[in-house]
């Protein structure tokens, strides 16, 4: 393992932050008493954990586009599917305690006059089963969108709008009620998860554990795959495609295997997402959410991974801010942010530290 | 070709499918003593003939040199060999049993004929260790790929292909701040990483000073014997230096065969490299 962080200094320090803080959080909420002047509150470790699994999907989306040269401007399409999936076991946990009380049917299908739960709904009771779906679902829409995008060779700024497309797409019909995912309003009013109470703090601090520890993870398996031969010819592909096909290598099956892993990725970071937020709906496919994702890792430093953590927190961190001091300022602040990054620090702020280095 | 037409090539009784009678890449059969075989083939875009009813071979270990006027199909016929572009008619067969028209570009790279680019094309944020190392022959597969390790003879026949393209000085320079002739070598080097059997390069000296020259000329001809190569070259002199054998190309088909002097005195190249 450690092989994989040698002269990583930017991931040392992550990992680093992400022990201490997953010792020292739960500490702080669970144990130092409220109104000490040490305490966390729960909303903050619920912030972070949220803040985790945003920097979960940021690396993911660095990994395609910062390495291999694939602007994904789709991916919170896999965000929000892995979220769904999620957010399909926790409705199926409410049980009789909605505002309907129908044990058997969440309340949207409730209202909207359905017999029973529809054959999608199947097995999402079950933890394991909603687990492996939150994996498995946008796992294969990228492996099927991205077999006929890469065997085709479309590049650049035509997979960027196909993507797009992709997500826009969803929007759409996740917003239809008909789809049986709750329309408009997407799921939401979730009770408990595995048992516990989503409402309680030891719940809260759980997931937020569980964030930093699938953060430290996926940042662990990109960081072998960015070291491996592999991790090597997917740069030569972002490149020079055609040298690398020339030498050999199936450029459709690489870029396939790299963005369904990504894709994997940001659907666990959706899974994280949901329950800390306690929502999931249509907007999350929106085509801007994605935009918004492409701009943390931009500004936080293309193809170095932590790079795109920073700018997960820094993004987020501002905007959480900003819409509560002034929220008619962030859509400003968060274009300023981006402009004056591009004209000044085209490596983010990543770049700051390893100018020397040079983008990889 | 209509559909009925499609169908009845898919179906012809005196065949077998290709998926039943897989194509065996890893040996090339040479026993004839060609290893590339061009037949009849040609090539139109939006009407203009690219390539017109062109007709070549290459021996086992021998030294080609192609030349031609802009616009002969020298390009266009690297990117056939290589699976770029598909012919519309005739056929290219790779030693006697490999059929190179069924077959995509890392397929045919693997199976041993190697492509150097006419603008050097090199991975430009890699070293040249790396360069090399991704270069090198064995299984390309992503998983395999992920778990590659260099091993000690990998690391030894890294560093002897970095001898024979001098430089073993730089392994880890950035290959970007090469120069443009080192450029080229590496690129040479990296098809020499692949084990090739046929080497095709593209305008090795365009841009280079005449003592790059004379060393890339060195370089090729030590090539040829182990390799076959095929060099297309605008520069005379240079082909001079190296070729035994010379094609000439022009509007897509060959115009003549023969040693340098031979060409040289032929009448039609006269006509078509200095007009009438």
């Amino acid at each position: 393992m450690f092989y994989m962080l040698k002269g990583d200094r930017g991931g040392q320090a992550l990992l680093l932050l992400l022990s201490i803080a997953v010792v020292l959080i739960p500490v702080l909420n669970l144990v130092v008493p409220e109104g000490h002047a040490l305490h966390v509150s729960t909303f903050t470790v619920t912030l972070l954990g949220k803040y985790l699994a945003f920097a979960l999907l940021a690396v993911a989306v660095d990994l395609v586009w910062g390495y291999m040269g694939i602007l994904s401007l789709g991916h919170g399409a896999f965000f929000a599917l892995g979220g769904y999936a999620m957010g399909m076991y926790l409705m199926l946990q409410i049980g009789d305690r909605g505002v309907y009380g129908n044990p058997d049917l969440p309340d949207f299908m409730v209202f909207l006059n359905w017999e029973e739960v529809p054959w999608f709904w199947q097995g999402f009771d079950s933890f394991w089963f909603a687990m492996i779906m939150v994996a498995l679902v946008p796992g294969l829409l990228a492996f099927v969108f991205g077999a006929l995008a890469f065997r085709s060779r479309v590049t650049g700024v035509y997979l960027s709008i196909m993507t797009q497309a992709l997500t826009y797409a969803l929007m759409l019909a996740f917003f239809r009620n008909e789809m049986g995912f709750g329309g408009n309003n997407g799921l939401t009013d979730f009770k408990d998860i595995l048992g516990f109470s989503l409402q309680s703090d030891s719940t809260r601090v759980a997931l937020f554990i569980a964030s930093a520890v699938a953060l430290a993870l996926g940042y662990l398996a990109c960081r072998a795959i960015v070291v491996s031969r592999l991790g090597k010819v997917v740069v030569a592909i972002r490149d020079t495609e055609d040298r690398v096909r020339f030498i050999g290598y199936r450029v459709d099956h690489i870029k396939l295997a790299i963005f369904t892993f990504s894709a994997v990725l940001a659907g666990i970071a959706g899974a994280l997402y949901v329950p800390q937020v306690g929502i999931i709906n249509p907007g999350e496919f929106s085509p801007l959410r994605s935009i918004e994702l492409v701009v943390w890792v931009a500004i936080g430093g293309r193809a170095t991974l932590y790079g795109a953590v920073l700018g997960a927190f820094i993004v987020n961190y501002s905007k959480t801010y900003l819409t509560g001091a002034a929220p008619e300022v962030w859509l400003f602040a968060l274009g300023a942010l981006f402009v004056l990054v591009t004209l000044y620090l085209p490596n983010g702020l990543a770049g700051l530290s390893k100018k020397k280095e040079a983008a990889v | 070709m209509s559909a009925l037409a499609k169908i009845r090539e898919t179906f012809r009784r005196d065949q077998v499918f290709d998926f039943v009678n897989k194509q065996d890449y890893s040996r090339v059969d040479t026993s004839h003593g060609q290893i590339l075989y061009v037949e009849d083939v040609s090539v139109s875009f939006d009407g203009f003939k690219a390539i017109n009813e062109l007709n070549f071979y290459i021996e086992v270990g021998e030294l080609r040199c192609m030349i031609g006027p802009n616009g002969a199909g020298k390009t266009t016929m690297m990117d056939i060999i290589t699976g770029k572009t598909r012919p519309d008619q005739g056929s290219v067969w790779f030693g006697q049993n490999i059929n190179l028209l069924k077959m995509t570009e890392p397929e045919i790279a693997q199976a041993g004929v190697g492509r150097k680019f006419q603008k050097p094309t090199v991975f430009e944020h890699h070293d040249i260790f790396e360069n090399l190392e991704m270069a090198m022959a064995g299984n390309k597969g992503v998983w395999s790929t992920f778990r590659a390790r260099l091993s000690s003879e990998q690391h030894d026949r890294i560093a002897s292909v970095m001898e024979i393209i001098g430089l073993s000085d730089c392994a880890k320079q950035r290959a970007g701040a090469l120069s443009h002739g080192q450029k080229q070598w590496l690129e040479i080097g990296m098809l020499l990483m692949q084990n090739p059997k046929l080497l095709l390069v593209d305008e090795p000296v365009a841009g280079m000073t005449h003592q790059e020259m004379d060393k890339t000329g060195e370089l090729l001809t030590s090539l040829a014997g182990e390799h076959s190569v095929v060099v297309v070259e605008h520069d005379m002199d240079f082909v001079r230096s190296i070729a035994k054998k010379v094609s000439v190309l022009h509007q897509g088909s060959i115009l003549a065969e023969g040693s340098m002097d031979e060409v040289q005195n032929n009448q039609r190249v006269i006509e078509v490299y200095l007009g009438e």
